[in-house]
């Protein structure tokens, strides 16, 4: 099974996603653990940040546009020291800085308050011509779910992304092919993708996203030219850890999780 | 007033290099001086509004004060969510200057008559919603959003519209304007409708009937003391608006009325937009008649509810 590829660090802040997930009963579990390793490895390799000081300006923008992944950016975050990781037991609490979907101003190292779909990159385009109008070093990320990319929205912006040579934009799409209704071809297929991708004007790689070297090796290589936008199409598994909810869109948001449940997830992640 | 809008943005980025114009897909020429003087706070995006709210929200995260301009119901029934949530829920000092507000387009027929305009945005928390009644007073407004640290949504009339706001008088966001005095009787409006209810208010005082006009050019927030305040001193109130009479400045003013002094909604009648899309074409003022906006009317509305 998929999980044999997840090493301990991976099985970790897999252990913080069920944690506050159980502090909730339920939450969109498919869709954080398709992008654990890619935001792990973004935050171990790859942006510059100090968690004590969340605003620097010099600092790289991320931004979860797929905002309903936000528990394994919680867990990123909380393993970085943005914030103890016992607050994440708080989530979707009435007085919660942790919400089903990230905030802006309330979650340290949030940029952006996601959750409507088809948001994260149009911002993103904006913050990139902004850093670059101001000469920072900094670069953007976008993260994006498959299904999310249904929304024009983000066409539109990967084509003002290309007119506007953004090399310190990157768009990462999270690839798992299932959205909430189902399979991603079935629903509105996005094929071929890394294409479309291409043909808007973004110097795009694929790579196995639940692979930690791999995964370090591409982004490495970012921008992969200079005059323009960079995206890698991160192939996943949704679920990825959890054998029962892997592929399996009845797992993109999962409420009324019973003890059992999570006895199994911890055995699964311990 | 168009032409006043994007030349005070012109100004202020020639001062400011926070300030930053994005047009969608405008008319050939737009800015050109602009464009040609500072290419680097010039933007034009194409029509991808969607885009385009969300762009300007990434630049006002990074301190920037983007203006962003074109034909108000696509800066509005458009990219709604997007001005929700990047802009109003981020609470980012981003301006939307709407062309056309109301009947403007009348030949271009309902996909381009911002009716409800108004009354979508002022629905958002944060936003404020501004109509100026001419040019110069676009000019005062214009130089006070500089420093505004919330969005602003523009309308913008027809262009050309007679001049009637008074620099003497003064220009301050969310601060109602009284244009005329009136023992009577008290039109209340925003935009271009400031200047039919001073027309209706001299067509009453030539039969005797004295009429004030209080200008609303900030309908969010909305000025609710300078208002009551006005209403309470007559007998009678009809609200005018170039906007659906649901949810624009009439209901803002019935709203505010109804939670603070409810015994002053019987002297309060509305005038504006009925109900429903446009089903004629014409000129904005055939429309304007079509609608039952005209001064006649105004003067109609206001002797009934004086009861004569």
């Amino acid at each position: 099974m998929a999980d044999k590829k997840l090493d301990a660090r991976s099985k970790k802040l897999r252990n913080i996603v069920v944690d506050a997930l159980k502090s909730n009963g339920g939450g969109h579990i498919g869709s954080s653990m398709s992008t654990i390793e890619i935001l792990r490895v973004l935050y171990d390799s790859i942006l510059k940040f100090d968690a004590s000081l969340p605003s620097l300006p010099n600092r790289d923008r991320f931004i979860l546009s797929k905002g309903h992944g936000c528990l394994a950016l919680y867990s990123v975050l909380a393993d970085k020291q943005f914030f103890p990781v016992e607050e994440l037991q708080t989530f979707c609490k009435p007085t919660s800085k942790f919400g089903g979907h990230p905030e802006r101003g309330k979650v340290p190292g949030v940029e952006a308050s996601t959750g409507a779909l088809g948001h994260g990159l149009p911002i993103g385009v904006g913050i990139a011509l902004a850093l670059r109008m101001k000469e920072s070093e900094s670069r953007v990320f976008v993260l994006t779910g498959d299904g999310e990319i249904n929304e024009g929205s983000n066409w539109e912006a990967l084509m003002a992304a290309a007119k506007h040579k953004l090399s310190n934009l990157t768009v990462l799409v999270d690839y798992n092919k299932v959205q909430s209704y189902g399979r991603t071809s079935d629903v509105l297929d996005l094929e071929p993708l890394v294409d479309k991708l291409r043909s808007f004007g973004f110097v795009t790689e694929e790579v196995d996203g639940h692979d930690v070297d791999a995964l370090e090796l591409i982004f490495k290589k970012l921008p992969f030219k200079n005059d323009s936008p960079s995206a890698v199409v991160c192939h996943t598994v949704k679920g990825m850890g959890l054998p029962f909810a892997e592929g399996n869109s009845e797992w993109h948001h999962k409420s009324g999780l019973t003890e059992l449940d999570f006895q199994n997830m911890y055995e699964i992640f311990s | 007033m168009r032409k006043t809008a994007l030349e005070c943005v012109h100004r202020l980025a020639q001062h400011d290099k926070r300030v930053l114009f994005i047009g969608s897909d405008l008319g050939h020429g737009v800015l050109d001086k602009m464009k040609n003087e500072l290419p680097d706070q010039f933007f034009m995006e194409g029509v991808s509004e969607q885009y385009i709210i969300g762009m300007a929200a990434g630049l006002a995260m990074e301190g920037f004060i983007p203006y962003v301009n074109t034909i108000a119901t696509f800066l509005t029934r458009r990219c709604y969510e997007q001005v929700a949530v990047d802009l109003c829920m981020h609470d980012l000092p981003v301006r939307l200057i709407a062309n056309g507000g109301g009947g403007v387009y009348a030949p271009l027929g309902p996909t381009h008559l911002a009716i409800e305009d108004i009354a979508i945005m002022r629905a958002l928390p944060n936003m404020a919603v501004v109509a100026p009644c001419d040019a110069d007073e676009m000019n005062r407004l214009m130089m006070s959003t500089l420093e505004w640290p919330h969005p602003i949504y523009i309308r913008l009339a027809r262009g050309g519209d007679p001049i009637v706001s008074k620099d003497d008088l003064g220009f301050e966001l969310g601060k109602s304007i009284k244009m005329k005095d009136g023992a009577d009787g008290l039109f209340v409006t925003t935009g271009v409708m400031t200047q039919l209810a001073l027309e209706a208010a001299d067509v009453l005082k030539a039969k005797g009937v004295d009429v004030g006009v209080l200008h609303v050019h900030t309908i969010k927030p909305f000025d609710i003391g300078g208002v009551i305040s006005a209403i309470e001193s007559v007998k009678a109130v009809v609200t005018v608006e170039e906007h659906i009479v649901n949810g624009g400045l009439g209901s803002a003013v019935l709203e505010s009325c109804s939670e603070l002094r409810p015994e002053l909604l019987p002297k309060i009648s509305r005038i504006g937009i009925p109900d429903k899309f446009a089903t004629e074409y014409g000129s904005q003022s055939s429309l304007l008649k079509h609608w039952g906006i005209t001064s006649d009317n105004l003067v109609v509305a206001m002797m009934k509810k004086l009861g004569g």
